[in-house]
């Protein structure tokens, strides 16, 4: 090392730029932040990403339309249902399939089931990153039975390849939405637990009260999305503006923050915990008779044109772009709208001013999956 | 010559042996603690129920690489876990574990030294273990290390001022520095002083918990912001004394707290006399079980709570519990000159 360097500027406060990923026990993956510190405060930060890129989406193009529902599982993998809804509904909606009742309303139980895992798995890292080891064993536990119940509709427990172009691979199994009501007695019984171990925490409230907080104007023009934009106040969800799947005839409420900040964004995602056990409650419910699956072609070949759709996925609006040339057995372009990707964008915003543990607090509190931001 | 140099070795040969033990099955203790806290198992695959894991831990701690990052500053580097361990064990020299016995005619004392400035000698050598942590930090040359090493500095100095300020306020209420006659107050006062200082006792353990690096306050180590804190770079046994130092910290601060606030050796309420029949349990043992009660509690708030932040936590420290230990300290000696005169 150069002494003469070290001894000269001795005296000289001088930022200390650290890397905070790809390798980094709370970076959720391999998120790459490098951040430019003044003593513990954050001056600056800069997200890297790229480090889980493979090419889905030119991947997508050069698979017949069948196979891509198998791809977006590999997205965001924690709540592959979601993706799965999102891509065939898209496709259901350039080639304007009729889709019957019963399997909309099985959909859409589907992907609640998956937005109660996907926030158990939010909850459980959040709270571990701000140091509660505990929550994250309890919620992994509550996910490990929705994950059974996915297990027992598709034979999958990760990646789950659980829908068709035109409806369902299958019907619910017997016995299967017995099954789906008890657990979502549980979750509900098990959310309580969960809040007495965090909400009404003093080091909780301390954590997470004023950090990152992010206006209503600025959420909205920085393309915030899902639980964190109704977090800042806006009434944005995809599931009421533009409803899809079943949930036109459901009854549920969209549970809005005020203050924009990590304790919101927390209760909100608590809240709608609660909410989706009770529409996975009056889907069953309401469960139509027929069947699964649709009048599809056995090729499937959409005509030529173009068409967007959205679904709301547990991260926030997931968007398919989908361009068929109308010849071809594959997408022309395949382009997706991750939600994790639009909000990661807010987090230099959210972390500049705070300290080093509340990076991680803010990683969390925005929920991405790696592999819905690179692709 | 057998009372002056032969029966100390033996003491002090036992004692080692015993804490270090005691600390690694305090390391299991805590998996297995954590483990039923969180519905898991923890350890079972080495031994009935997980029971050798320790000395599997130690094996595998003793054979791996001891690497040294190549702009270590090396002796630093070396000499910084053992300024961190060797303190916390030779505070072991003055706690009291019982009252004498008598062994083939011999009266043995149940502890190393009496000195009559013990309680001084206690703060004096375990504000020591910090430079090893400053200097573990810092001799990496890494920053991850550095900034805990920043923060584990602030963190060490101001809990202590709280923690000595508490025993201050102890040392007027038994009127001696010396452990064992801090005991032995006890029992001619006829209270353990936790029912005289409760506020004391409380800042005490605050403190202790901030002290010994623990949940909510172990943000030198945090592993969710720093990765592995000022050890980062450490491996092999190096690294394994630092966790030694850790957890037999952890005893340290729950035998202080045993012999000052909870009556050390003497058994439940010493002074009623109808519960005599207590006194067949073993001094020790009382001491042990006590002591075990606060390593339990170390654990379970590690298993219940989230962390501080770095700014909370000083504002806690000189915000409320050093001003609070100030004003004990001075309630205290106005007592004891007022009251108790």
């Amino acid at each position: 090392m150069d002494n003469q360097r070290v001894t000269s500027s001795m005296f000289d406060t001088d930022e200390l730029v650290i890397n905070m990923g790809p390798q980094h026990p709370s970076t959720h993956g391999v998120l790459r932040v490098v951040l430019r510190l003044d003593g513990e405060r954050v001056v600056d930060a800069d997200v890297v990403i790229g480090y889980l890129h493979r090419g889905i989406e030119k991947l997508c193009e050069n698979r017949d339309w069948t196979q891509i529902i198998l791809l977006t599982d590999r997205m965001d993998y924690v709540a592959a249902a979601t993706n799965n809804l999102g891509y065939c509904e898209t496709v259901e909606k350039l080639m304007q399939l009729e889709v019957p009742r019963r399997a909309k309303y099985i959909r859409t139980a589907l992907a609640e089931l998956q937005r109660l895992a996907s926030h158990l798995v939010w909850l459980g890292t959040h709270a571990m990153d701000i140091g509660a080891v505990t929550v994250f064993l309890y919620c992994l536990r509550e996910r490990e039975l929705i994950l059974d119940l996915f297990e027992e509709y598709c034979g999958a427990r990760l990646t789950y390849n659980s829908m068709r172009i035109g409806g369902l691979p299958g019907d619910l199994p017997p016995g299967w939405d017995r099954k789906a009501r008890e657990i979502c007695d549980l979750v509900d019984e098990k959310v309580v637990e969960y809040e007495q171990l965090l909400t009404q925490n003093r080091i909780w409230l301390e954590r997470t009260r004023g950090v990152g907080v992010i206006s209503a104007a600025d959420a909205v023009a920085m393309g915030f999305c899902g639980p964190p934009l109704r977090a800042s106040g806006v009434y944005r969800d995809v599931r009421v503006d533009e409803p899809y799947a079943a949930y036109e005839e459901l009854q549920f409420d969209i549970p809005i923050g005020a203050a924009g900040d990590t304790y919101d964004r927390y209760l909100v995602r608590l809240e709608e915990i609660r909410q989706s056990t009770r529409i996975v409650r009056q889907a069953l419910d309401g469960l139509p008779d027929g069947p699964v699956m649709g009048k599809v072609p056995r090729l499937i070949k959409p005509p030529a044109g173009e068409t967007y759709h959205a679904i709301e996925s547990p991260k926030g609006e997931l968007g398919f772009f989908i361009v068929s040339d109308g010849k071809s057995l594959s997408p022309w372009r395949f382009r997706v709208r991750p939600p994790s990707f639009t909000n990661l964008q807010l987090l230099p915003k959210l972390v500049r001013g705070h300290l080093v543990a509340d990076v991680v607090a803010l990683i969390g509190t925005i929920d991405i999956v790696l592999g819905e931001v690179d692709r | 010559m057998i009372d002056y140099v032969v029966i100390p070795l033996v003491q002090i040969a036992i004692l080692l042996v015993g804490v270090l033990t005691a600390v690694a099955y305090l390391v299991l203790l805590e998996r297995k603690v954590q483990a039923w806290v969180q519905v898991r198992l923890g350890p079972m695959r080495v031994g009935p129920h997980g029971l050798l894991q320790p000395v599997a831990d130690i094996v595998k701690l003793l054979v791996k690489e001891d690497i040294t990052p190549a702009r270590a500053d090396k002796w630093i580097y070396t000499l910084a876990p053992i300024i961190v361990l060797v303190p916390a064990l030779i505070v072991f020299a003055v706690i009291p574990f019982g009252q004498s016995v008598t062994l083939f005619g011999v009266s043995i004392p149940l502890y190393i030294a009496d000195l009559n400035i013990g309680l001084l000698y206690i703060v004096a050598v375990a504000s020591l273990g910090v430079y090893g942590t400053i200097l573990g930090g810092w001799s990496s040359n890494s920053k991850y290390p550095l900034l805990a090493s920043l923060r584990a500095s602030a963190q060490l100095i101001s809990y202590e001022v709280a923690v000595t300020m508490t025993l201050v306020s102890m040392i007027l209420v038994a009127g001696s520095l010396s452990m064992v006659e801090i005991v032995e107050a006890q029992q001619a006062q006829g209270w353990w002083f936790v029912f005289l200082q409760p506020v004391a006792f409380f800042i005490y353990f605050v403190g202790g918990l901030a002290e010994t690096n623990r949940a909510p306050f172990d943000l030198p180590e945090a592993e969710q912001e720093l990765v592995g804190g000022f050890h980062t770079e450490y491996s092999g046994i190096r690294f394994a004394l630092f966790f030694l130092a850790e957890y037999a910290n952890m005893i340290v601060i729950s035998a202080i707290a045993t012999t000052i606030f909870w009556g050390g050796w003497l058994r439940p309420f010493p002074s009623v006399e109808f519960l005599a029949f207590l006194d067949w349990v073993p001094g020790w043992a009382w001491f042990i079980a006590k002591t075990m009660v606060f390593l339990y509690v170390f654990l379970w708030v590690r298993a219940t709570l989230p962390r501080y932040r770095y700014d909370q936590l000083m504002r806690i420290g000189w915000k409320v519990l050093i001003p609070l230990a100030i004003a004990n300290v001075i309630v205290t000696a106005a007592w004891k000159v007022l009251v108790a005169g």
